[in-house]
């Protein structure tokens, strides 16, 4: 579960990133980069509570 | 099921070792510090930095190598100035300074401290605050704007002011781990912004970067009113906007863990992340809007991080400001409920925020951000100089360390003298001589050293050392902790 989480918070932070040098590039539209960066945004703060809560909740 | 008792066992438990030397169990790896300086260096302070160089007509020859040269050197200070002492003594700056200087010279210090929080928390509250506006059109404060601009600009100063000081009152733990969850995300918008947006200046391809980069990003033409810099503000900026926490020793606490005073190099990551690459982003969006703005002297990090970066930019401008904000308003509140212990933590940093607040409301505070970090530095530096003679070089010259706990004073004249002279001397430097503050702190610091010099071997030939037996042997204990 934790790798899983740890993935998909990878994939997030990338999905904040990467379009950018598409944008660059010229495969996609700047409106475009702004609404992924955003799905990327919520992805990785929502993934980092979520680990922040499984962390709390661990056995000591 | 939550357990009162275990609540307090739990708090009791923590002990931060705040008045003796780390143990050899609880020094930290690499890794740690690594991580720490790349979360801790990238702030909202960032999004205001880039775009002045931009403002004071930096070069782009200048700006690179200028950054490049003062981050290099801020490194190497973190290391052969902070870490060395921070392992050979282990024990934070504020103990450190007690030993030499007295309680009620650290009293002073802490109270000079504290309201440099005040002023750094309230920019950060100012700069939070011009994206909080965004939804509501607020008008921006410009860069000649001292007073607050408009009604509705002190409005929402206020209310992010109320909403950070509310939080702080709490503690700063878990904003602290908010910052810390952060400080990636936070460096990918800052580069994804910049990079998004560079087809807009004309840059298509690497070969493109360098001539835009000369003649639209960092043209070398200041803006209206704003003084320009050259290759050596930018570089001694670079070298000395952390002084304060290298130089000036405020990151013994965290240094003092580090198993090897090599660890400092590990300022490298917060240095090249957060005082390189976010300051070449936040240029290169500031750039944009004054060529889409035809040289408008607003100056506001929100609506600029919206233009490029959308919803995610303006969050990432309030989450910087914010996550910087907080805990620089709790360590005020510490630094003035040092005065006396007994008040109560959530009543002073309500006093502290309020005070911050109101300070925030002037946008001066935003807009004088380089000169305000550069008296930052260059106030706490004196101190600095005082705690790193008196680790490392006193006790070969021949001259007594930590002289106020070996002579049972209060109040040490040495280092009262040696801070008052050295920050007289570079008033008058600046004064008379017109150098500006960001080169202040080199010849200042050579000042301290030969000042404290001076007067230690004055004040030390007349006084007799009354502990000095005494406390030799309490310091035993401690020498063998940390060998």
């Amino acid at each position: 579960m934790k790798k899983i989480l740890f993935l998909l918070s990878i994939v997030c932070l990338l999905l904040t990133l990467l379009p950018s040098f598409m944008v660059y590039a010229g495969l996609i539209s700047l409106q475009l980069n702004k609404t992924l960066m955003l799905v990327g945004t919520m992805g990785w703060f929502l993934l980092a509570a979520l680990k922040m809560n499984a962390a709390q909740h661990q056995p000591s | 099921m939550f357990s009162k008792k275990n609540f307090f066992k739990k708090l009791d438990s923590v002990n931060e070792y705040e008045r003796q030397p780390i143990p050899g169990n609880k020094l930290k790896g690499w890794k740690s510090f690594v991580g720490m300086y790349a979360g801790e260096h990238t702030a909202g302070t960032e999004f205001v930095i880039g775009p002045l160089f931009v403002a004071h007509g930096a070069s782009a020859p200048d700006l690179i190598f200028g950054l490049l040269l003062g981050n290099i050197l801020a490194v190497l200070s973190w290391a052969f100035f902070t870490a060395r002492v921070s392992v050979k003594t282990r024990i934070t700056l504020y103990y450190q300074l007690e030993k030499i200087a007295g309680k009620r010279f650290s009293l002073l210090y802490n109270l000079i401290n504290a309201l440099m929080f005040c002023f750094l928390a309230g920019s950060m509250i100012a700069v939070s605050a011009t994206a909080i506006g965004i939804p509501f059109d607020l008008a921006m404060p410009s860069l000649h704007d001292v007073l607050p601009s408009s009604i509705g600009w002190v409005v929402t100063v206020l209310i992010v002011g109320i909403v950070t000081t509310v939080v702080a009152m709490f503690g700063f733990e878990q904003v602290s781990r908010f910052a810390n969850v952060a400080a990636p995300w936070m460096i990918m918008v800052f580069i994804a912004a910049a990079i998004g947006v560079l087809p807009q200046l004309g840059i298509n391809s690497l070969a493109d970067f360098w001539p835009v980069a000369e003649t639209k990003i960092w043209n070398g033409v200041p803006l209206e009113g704003q003084s320009k810099f050259t290759f050596w503000h930018i570089m001694f900026f670079a070298w000395f906007c952390n002084m304060a926490m290298h130089i000036g020793m405020a990151d013994m606490s965290i240094l003092r863990y580090a198993k090897k005073w090599q660890y400092g190099f590990s300022s490298a990551t917060g240095v090249f992340l957060g005082h390189y690459i976010a300051w070449i982003a936040s240029g290169i969006l500031y750039s944009l809007f004054l060529i889409e703005s035809n040289n408008s002297t607003e100056f506001a990090p929100g609506p600029i991080a919206y233009r490029a970066a959308g919803i995610a930019g303006a969050l990432c401008v309030v989450i910087a400001g914010w996550t910087t904000a907080n805990p620089t308003l709790y360590r005020a509140g510490l630094a003035i409920q040092s005065i006396n212990p007994k008040w109560k933590t959530w009543k002073v940093t309500l006093f502290v925020g309020g005070l911050t607040t109101l300070a925030a409301c002037f946008p001066a505070l935003v807009m004088q951000l380089l000169e305000f970090v550069a008296l930052y530095g260059l106030i706490l530096m004196p101190l600095g100089a005082i705690i790193y003679m008196d680790v490392m070089v006193f006790p070969k010259i021949g001259l007594q360390d930590n002289y106020a706990m070996r002579t049972n004073s209060s109040f040490n004249w040495s280092v009262a003298l040696t801070w008052g002279l050295t920050l007289g001397l570079c008033l008058i430097l600046n004064l008379m001589f017109n150098i500006d503050i960001f080169f202040l702190g080199l010849p200042g610091w050579f000042a301290a050293v030969f000042i404290y010099i001076v007067a230690s071997k004055l004040f030390q030939k007349h006084t007799h050392l009354q502990n000095e037996l005494k406390s030799n042997q309490s310091d035993k204990p401690e020498t063998l902790l940390v060998s």
